[in-house]
């Protein structure tokens, strides 16, 4: 049905002054920032941000800052996609980056290949039966993992009513322990090629971008992202129309966990190695994306096209930051004041509707 | 098919010691409009929570169409017919107008996806638009999200639910509590409307001009029991407000009080 100049009951509305997309404002915020970069650049350096000027490259765009920019977003950008659908059910995810840690530690255990160079593995962690695995165990142990840890987190949230802070809290803390204890503190590497290939150049971009265009369609098309809008917006009316909340929630942060070991298995392939620190801080990178993107804290409110842009504010801003030669302590400290401002800003535009209505 | 839509026999719901509701014998008919008074902590909403199964009663009977019913949430009660408008709009801000009239009953395709089965927005907008034309309610743009509406169109939003989905019977809790004076019109409206459609309804309210205006009956609630069950011929305000505040009880529920 289109949409018609008549609303029910003989009450008009002018179609053309419906609330534009807020996405709108993140997608300026990052031209916006873009320009300023760019503007920076020249005026600094004499030097372009996103263009090419060298002669002997026939391109428009400089596509290796570009290529950059994507790609260093996009492992944590997986994670986002999950940390959107928990903020927007109304809750917090700071398990993430230890899921990573733990999860690369696990499936980099079973990726391991026999023969390095003619020699024994060196970093093998079990015995001839883990090695030269096919691909696929690799990955199913992992997504598992993350599924597990999701669950444990949703299950204590949903049954326990602890705050999400809480519960998340606890499985950061527990599953950094867990990756620690894996082996000893020791990093396990030397994949089989076949892992390896799973994280290589752009492969991570493009594992980004699926994912983020099956939870877009998820989220807005299907009964599931309903529900998760619903009960970050009034989980009361969600329950007393009927929405099983509790066992919602569950899949909610069971998908996030996943989403959490898909970024673990791209990261340690495309790193050749699992390190008990990996993902440190990721938790709070991927938060950042999603509040950047205008998924409010609030819960009910964001997208997962918010979400991306969000990743690639974020991406801009740490290469613009190497662009202009800024030292990576000047970097975070931006980078913590950009997320307050986003929160501040999310907060600010909630005030103004609630004046309107 | 009887003519009684709704019956209760000795229905008693106890907070542990507080005694909220205790042995309400309640009928209704089709096509009837019954009003509930009393003051606060009566015991009105009590009795409409159990109804609807909000909450598990303590005793008692619950006759809904013909068959005793127990109804282990808001949604068994809502399949089996009972559409309810909360004191609380049991509304999320978030989303427009058919998401919320569908909230938790979604119209979807490919429903072998389980949770991530497909919905279907054009049903579902059609549905609602029908809902809306039937009940007269006036909301410019059903795309909006609850969050930019006016307490009057939230309202109307919550009881559109009723006619959407042809219901058997409609609860609203005070209705009309937080409304001004226009917004309070369209919503009678409402109820006139569904009562010209021969829908039965429970209303509680504190109005009693609005009660007055609009059912054929009303019931009284004093510390959690019934002590008056009035035809609107044959009282008046004050008669009404006299069994409200204790002063008067009906000879037949005189051992209760």
């Amino acid at each position: 049905m289109a949409d018609t100049a008549h609303g029910i009951g003989g009450l008009k509305y002018d179609p053309k002054k419906r609330a534009k997309p807020p996405e709108l404002n993140v997608f300026f915020a990052l031209v916006l920032i873009v320009v300023t970069f760019e503007v920076l650049g020249w005026l600094i350096y004499g030097q372009s941000f996103l263009f090419n000027t060298r002669d002997n490259v026939d391109a428009i765009f400089n596509w290796a800052r570009i290529n950059i920019i994507i790609l260093q977003v996009s492992i944590i950008g997986i994670i986002a996609l999950g940390v959107t659908q928990v903020i927007i059910s109304g809750g917090i995810d700071l398990s993430s980056g230890s899921i990573v840690g733990a999860t690369a530690m696990i499936v980099m255990s079973f990726a391991q290949t026999a023969m390095v160079n003619g020699n024994p593995n060196p970093k093998a962690i079990f015995g001839e039966w883990a090695m030269d695995l096919p691909v696929l165990v690799p990955i199913l142990v992992g997504l598992v993992c993350g599924l597990i840890a999701g669950m444990i987190n949703g299950l204590l949230i949903a049954y326990t009513k602890i705050p999400p802070f809480i519960a998340t809290l606890g499985m950061m803390v527990s599953a950094r322990g867990l990756s620690k204890w894996w082996s000893n503190g020791n990093p396990i590497s030397f994949p089989t090629e076949s892992f390896a290939a799973i994280g290589k150049g752009m492969m991570p971009v493009a594992i980004f971008v699926a994912l983020a265009i099956l939870f877009h369609l998820v989220l807005k098309f299907t009964v599931y992202g309903k529900h998760t809008y619903a009960i970050g917006s009034n989980e009361d009316a969600a329950r007393m129309s009927g929405i099983k909340v509790a066992r919602h929630k569950v899949l909610v942060y069971s998908i996030a966990g996943t989403l959490a070991a898909v970024a673990a298995i791209v990261l340690s392939s495309k790193n050749l190695t699992a390190q008990a620190g990996m993902g440190v801080m990721y938790e709070l990178d991927a938060i950042a994306m999603t509040v950047i993107g205008g998924v409010s804290l609030a819960g009910g409110r964001g997208s997962i096209i918010g979400t991306v842009l969000g990743a690639l504010i974020f991406g801009v801003i740490i290469s613009g930051f190497t662009f202009l030669r800024l030292d990576a302590y000047y970097q975070e400290m931006v980078k913590g004041a950009i997320i307050v401002g986003a929160v501040v800003l999310d907060q600010w535009r909630q005030g103004r509707a609630q004046l309107r209505s | 098919m009887s003519d009684v839509i709704l019956e209760t026999r000795g229905l008693t719901k106890h907070y542990g010691g507080v005694h909220a509701l205790e042995g309400a014998d309640f009928t209704l008919s089709r096509g009837e409009h019954v009003a509930i008074m009393g003051d606060n902590g009566a015991g009105k909403s009590t009795f409409v929570r159990q109804i609807t199964g909000v909450e598990q009663r303590t005793r008692g009977e619950i006759i809904f169409d013909g068959k005793p019913v127990h109804f282990g949430g808001p949604l068994e009660a809502r399949e089996a017919g009972i559409e309810t408008v909360f004191q609380t709009l049991a509304l999320a801000d978030d989303l427009d107008v058919p998401d919320n009239l569908f909230l938790g009953r979604e119209r979807t395709k490919w429903d072998w996806l389980g949770p991530f089965r497909v919905l279907d927005y054009k049903a579902m907008r059609e549905a609602t638009l029908a809902g809306l034309e039937k009940t007269a309610v006036k909301i410019p743009n059903i795309r909006n999200t609850i969050r930019n509406m006016s307490g009057g169109q939230r309202q109307c939003v919550a009881i559109a639910r009723t006619a959407t989905f042809h219901s058997k019977l409609t609860i609203m809790d005070e209705p009309t509590a937080a409304l001004g004076v226009q917004e309070t019109a369209q919503v009678e409206n409402i109820i006139r409307n569904l009562k010209e459609a021969g829908e039965p309804l429970i209303l509680i309210s504190h109005n009693m001009r609005q009660v007055m205006d609009l059912v054929d009956r009303i019931v009284v609630f004093r510390r959690g029991r019934i002590v008056a069950n009035l035809k609107k011929e044959e009282t008046d305000g004050q008669d009404v407000v006299a069994y409200i505040t204790g002063a008067k009880t009906q000879a037949e529920y005189e051992g209760a009080a």
